[in-house]
């Protein structure tokens, strides 16, 4: 059964087809993992007329058929399932992400450590030695938002944006960490680079990670990065995660 | 197959969009007017989640490799087939070697062409939609270049070309383009929704697949325009520090952090994504459960809209074609009559 403290929920309309199942404003691992949860529990439950659900920091998007089903009914099963919700203690899988500090996408390496006022390898001993957690999947396919960064690391963004910046970048944005997905524009300030295909539309499985899953990054030298980018290119996903 | 000869502007290749893995950041794409698109589809004989061509002002020249049918729907237009001037908005028949020009569209910026048997490209992540932005679904996650050749799925080469025996659905363009507020209207203060819901707005040039950028009265967000991240929606109208609203529409990404004031409804994104650059309008509120009244209704009025396609006549002008057309009026939504 839900806590005391959690947080009543907020049955918001975006539009006639899709309703978000808000229970906080702000960024929050306890009301993330109960909306993870929510989610799967809105997939067990198989509702006839629920199309889609969205994940995110502190609310779940559902989008329906408004034909099969009205959004008041369904923001009222939606209440139902989430006074029920089981969320255990235990995080989610974890995943190993191999990464070159520095580098051609580690653009931003030693201007950060400078920024901070610290060594780049003390800066790289801070972000290999969290434990991050991906709070949702969005912006971009199978772009990972990732909570958990240490607070001496949090920079804002770039005022001008860059124009590319290539998939498998490692980047901070203000107080969280990233993964590109895929190459595009980005503020975020970037320190390192994986050989690893978070997206890749042409594998079985094009994700790799999902909201609730948990990220540890390993340091690699530019002879393994340039070993495993073949393997990826290859089609591989190079890493499996460990059970939760 | 059917050779791209001369492009129009954003020629992409469109279904109805790729369901199910917006948790995985992945926009739907699909048409920009799901109702033209779903129109040019049936009158060539195809199935609704065929994938078909979708163009911006003007659809360009391209050459049939097969004998057969295509339809041009979005605005009016002139197709010319061969040496043949066609009318948009029906099917015709296409030969082998044939060069077809679809010229500028007329009352709108979204045009469609349907092939029969459908464009039978591979289907990425379930669908054959193009996502310009993340370079997905398509050809290449391009705008179609010329000379490519799109490979046509199977189709009956005898079967018939259609046309709506209904009159084209007016357009009254003063109406209103109508929203459901939130989810974060409790971000704006009760004037700024007022200003929202009775000042007009203008079409701006910053548009394509992803948004519309409109010009309008000053939306100031109480407490400022980030919000946490949460899901966006095709229609969610999403206010940003420079007060310019931006309404996602068809290539949206699936997650945004600012404050969206209110979300256009269903029924209603067709009419905004073909309002011209430049064009003045006016958001109207209605309440969340009116909003799945009109949806429901608009859904129904499609279907009946495509169901009620006939064969045309081809040669002489047949006595059954002349009988099967109702020529006293037409199917309406209610919600039509009413607006």
């Amino acid at each position: 059964m839900q806590t005391p403290a959690a947080p009543a929920p907020r049955i918001l309309p975006c539009g006639d087809q899709a309703l978000s199942f808000q229970i906080g404003k702000d960024i929050d691992a306890g009301a993330n993992a109960r909306i993870i949860a929510l989610a799967a529990a809105l997939d067990a439950a198989a509702i006839p007329g629920v199309m889609d659900r969205v994940p995110t920091y502190r609310s779940l998007l559902v989008r329906y058929d408004p034909e099969t089903i009205r959004g008041a009914v369904l923001g009222a099963r939606l209440t139902a399932l989430y006074a029920e919700l089981e969320v255990g203690a235990q995080g989610g899988r974890l995943w190993r992400v191999p990464v070159l500090y520095g580098g051609e996408a580690g653009l931003d390496l030693d201007s950060l450590a400078a920024e901070k006022g610290l060594g780049t390898e003390e800066l790289i001993a801070l972000h290999m030695g969290a434990e991050y957690r991906v709070y949702m999947i969005g912006f971009a396919p199978g772009f990972a938002y990732l909570g958990g960064l240490p607070e001496a690391l949090h920079a804002p963004r770039l005022a001008t944006p860059r124009q590319l910046i290539p998939a498998g970048a490692v980047g901070i944005g203000g107080r969280q960490a990233s993964i590109n997905s895929v190459a595009g524009p980005s503020g975020w300030r970037f320190i390192a680079g994986t050989p690893v295909r978070l997206f890749d539309p042409a594998r079985a499985e094009p994700f790799l990670l999902q909201a609730g899953d948990r990220v540890r990054f390993e340091r690699i030298d530019v002879p393994a990065f340039a070993r495993l980018a073949e393997r990826a290119a290859a089609g591989s996903p190079v890493i499996s995660p460990e059970a939760a | 197959m059917m050779e791209v000869l001369q492009p129009g502007p954003m020629l992409t290749v469109q279904d109805r969009g790729r369901f199910g893995l917006r948790h995985a950041g992945v926009s739907a794409a699909g048409p920009m007017d799901a109702p033209a698109f779903a129109l040019a589809n049936a009158l060539v004989g195809n199935a609704l989640d065929a994938a078909a061509l979708e163009f911006a002002g003007f659809g360009g020249s391209f050459r049939a490799r097969v004998d057969c049918r295509i339809a041009v729907t979005g605005g009016t237009t002139e197709v010319r087939i061969g040496s043949r001037i066609v009318p948009s908005g029906e099917a015709h028949r296409a030969r082998a070697g044939d060069e077809i020009h679809i010229g500028p569209l007329g009352g709108a910026v979204w045009g469609y062409l349907a092939i029969s048997g459908g464009i039978a490209i591979e289907p990425v992540m379930g669908s054959r939609a193009t996502h310009l932005r993340t370079g997905v679904g398509g050809v290449g996650g391009a705008v179609l270049k010329p000379g490519i050749r799109l490979p046509l799925g199977s189709f009956d080469p005898a079967g018939p070309c259609l046309a709506p025996v209904h009159p084209p659905r007016p357009d009254p363009d003063a109406r209103a383009i109508r929203v459901v507020l939130g989810p974060q209207d409790d971000r704006f203060a009760p004037e700024t929704i007022a200003h929202f819901l009775s000042d007009s707005f203008t079409v701006t040039p910053q548009r394509d697949r992803m948004a519309m950028v409109l010009d309008g009265p000053p939306l100031p967000a109480l407490g400022g325009h980030d919000i946490v991240s949460d899901g966006t929606m095709m229609g969610s109208i999403q206010v940003p520090g420079s007060g310019q609203p931006i309404v996602l529409m068809a290539e949206c990404q699936t997650t945004g952090g600012y404050p969206k004031i209110a979300t256009v409804i269903g029924a209603d994104l067709p009419r905004l994504a073909q309002l011209a650059t430049g064009a003045r309008f006016r958001f109207a509120a209605v309440t969340w459960e009116e909003a799945e009244e009109i949806w429901i209704a608009h859904a129904r009025a499609l279907r009946a809209r495509l169901e009620a396609l006939r064969p045309k006549p081809e040669g002489v002008l047949s006595s059954a074609y002349l009988l099967s057309c109702n020529l006293v009026g037409g199917i309406w939504p209610p919600e039509e009559v009413v607006w």
